[in-house]
């Protein structure tokens, strides 16, 4: 069975630019639409990229600041100045 | 942009847990963290914890106050709005009277917890990184009470919650659970909440839930939920950051980890068969079955984690299969336990309406239409007739986890299950094999089991009958209990719909 890597994000406007930059930068994700929340899940791994996000938001983004609309998720956590990953890689 | 005169994130979390440890002098280590060794788990090196999310303090109180300033104008704005009037249906609010008075608490019973671990492990990655789950706990239960204390003006059952929760048969269930974990070790207890609950089975009580709560526009509880859910990202690489250590730090370590982790798997599941029938019965606007719940999250999530720590010799839970084949059941066999004994819970029951059992035969192809629509046509006509069928006997309850024994065996749902053993002389009860074997382990701390039914025959609850026992509850009798149709709450919902209508003209 593919491992499943997923984000699970709150369908807000301070979400939106981060679930666009997954979409655009992970070929084959998969998404789940929920009442107030998107499921985003992508096999072995799944990563959101700073400087995507920062390109839509049109300013300076800070990974860690994905807290305050992050759901939930699944896989190892990776998380440094320029991405947060999810993956079940090792 | 990461300037370069700032601080990596990696130094940062560095600077902010290297050197908080030191080697004690005026006591031996032994004393000054003396809950540590007595569980088995061997730590070689607690340099090597690794927290993925490594948050300082100063980002998480940034980001903490920007949370709790989002919730609070959401608050303040339903309240504004009367939200209170645009939620889907009046029953409704039993969602939040079961929530506040059963897992609220809870919130609460993490942040000691986590206190407690947060001083008592000797490693300052895992200790700061528990003192901030303890924070958080504490803030989950405080955005609840604020919460629903709107509610709490127009609907009954939420008023005394604190008290029912230390009282009231059915909220024995997640309180024991918690209090078995707070009487566990530091480890056993990093294992049964920040792992096995955290990891495993937190997103089938938030996310569907939660996303519930959005599609019956009760668009506080959604925020408080969200809120809470965003923390319990961190919690979630928390519980799963310390499974690795223990199991990456001494070969020794993992008999004693599987061992917790088929514990508190089983325990947890058995809980969670509340938030099943809130799913399944209880959500007038449904979002996913409770079947479709655990497919996503324990089969799919589980499967692909287990398949990970595979790498480690740790296996799938113990009865996980039996688990599985239990979510096409749990939520009828449970709304079936609560409609029986209405008169003693603090929220309403009702039998589902055409609509509602169509979505269930639908949810349900291999179980409802044979095993359950049948009984809630039956209970329905008996309604009708004037026959409401309530269940006077008070039941047996399970040792382990203190659920009325209505469980059926695996694979015949028409046989109830019933397991159980002797201990110095005296028998002891169980629901399932999984709860048999977690008393079997440990019958000197669950002989101590505080078992509502027992404790009503005892003496210890009020009094002999069942409305003594009610009074002790704080039940407003007539309001808090019974049915939906003909309680107060469905007469205040009918009078805010007629004046809706009324004013549409």
């Amino acid at each position: 069975m593919a491992q499943v890597a997923s984000i699970t994000l709150m369908q807000n406007d301070d979400a939106r630019p981060i679930i666009d930059a997954i979409m655009a930068d992970n070929p084959g994700v998969r998404v789940l639409n929920m009442p107030g929340a998107v499921k985003l899940d992508c096999d072995g791994k799944i990563t959101v990229n700073r400087a995507s996000v920062e390109e839509r938001l049109g300013r300076p983004w800070d990974p860690q600041e994905i807290q305050l609309v992050l759901v939930s998720m699944a896989g190892n956590l990776d998380e440094d100045d320029d991405h947060f990953t999810l993956s079940w890689r090792h | 942009m990461s300037g370069t005169k700032k601080l990596a994130l990696r130094q940062r979390y560095e600077y902010l847990t290297r050197g908080l440890d030191w080697e004690t002098t005026y006591q031996p280590m032994d004393k000054v963290f003396p809950y540590d060794s007595f569980e088995g788990i061997k730590i070689k090196d607690w340099s090597a914890w690794e927290d993925p999310f490594r948050l300082t303090m100063d980002s998480y109180w940034k980001f903490q106050a920007e949370k709790e300033r989002k919730l609070y104008a959401v608050l303040d704005s339903f309240a504004q709005n009367n939200g209170q009037t645009t939620i889907s249906d009046g029953r409704y609010a039993n969602v939040l009277k079961l929530f506040l008075t059963g897992i609220s608490p809870e919130e609460y019973q993490a942040h000691r917890g986590f206190a407690f671990t947060g001083r008592h492990l000797r490693g300052a990655g895992a200790r700061v990184a528990a003192q901030m789950q303890s924070l958080d706990e504490l803030r989950h239960l405080q955005t609840q009470v604020h919460t629903i204390s709107h509610y709490n003006k127009y609907f009954d059952g939420i008023a005394e919650w604190p008290l029912m929760h230390d009282r009231v048969w059915y909220l024995s269930v997640p309180k024991s659970f918690f209090d078995d974990a707070r009487s566990a070790g530091p480890f056993e207890f990093m294992i049964a909440i920040g792992f096995a609950f955290e990891y495993l089975l937190t997103n089938l009580l938030f996310v569907p839930f939660m996303s519930g709560a959005a599609y019956n526009g009760d668009m506080s509880t959604v925020t408080f939920g969200f809120s809470a859910q965003s923390d319990e990202s961190r919690h979630m690489t928390l519980g799963i950051e310390i499974i690795k250590f223990l199991l990456e730090q001494h070969p020794d370590n993992l008999p004693i980890v599987q061992k917790w982790v088929d514990k508190w798997f089983w325990r947890g599941h058995r809980l969670l068969g509340i938030v099943a029938m809130m799913m399944d019965y209880m959500l007038p606007k449904k979002v996913m079955s409770w079947k479709e719940a655990w497919d996503i999250y324990f089969v799919e999530a589980g499967g692909a984690l287990f398949q990970d720590l595979g790498r480690y010799g740790l296996k799938m839970p113990k009865y996980a299969d039996i688990a599985t084949a239990e979510a096409e059941h749990i939520s009828h066999q449970n709304w079936a336990v609560f409609y029986q004994y209405t008169h003693a819970a603090a929220f309403h029951t009702w039998m589902p309406d055409n609509e509602h059992l169509d979505w269930l035969s639908e949810k349900y192809p291999n179980t409802f239409d044979k095993y359950y629509r049948p009984r809630w046509e039956m209970w329905a006509k008996m309604e009708k007739e004037g026959k409401r069928f309530y269940n006077p006997a008070l039941p047996q309850l399970c040792q382990t986890c203190q659920i009325p024994m209505a469980y059926t065996e695996p694979g015949d749902p028409t046989t109830i299950c019933f397991r159980s053993t002797q201990y110095k002389g005296d028998t002891y009860h169980f629901c399932s094999d999984g709860c048999k074997d977690i008393f079997c382990d440990e019958p000197e701390k669950f002989v101590q089991a505080w078992l509502p039914v027992h404790q009503i025959f005892q003496g210890n609850c009020g009094g002999a009958t069942v409305p003594d026992v009610l009074k002790w509850y704080h039940m407003n009798v007539g309001a808090d209990n019974m049915d939906y149709v003909g309680s107060p709450d469905e007469k205040l919902w009918n009078e805010w719909h007629a004046e809706k209508l009324r004013q549409a003209g």
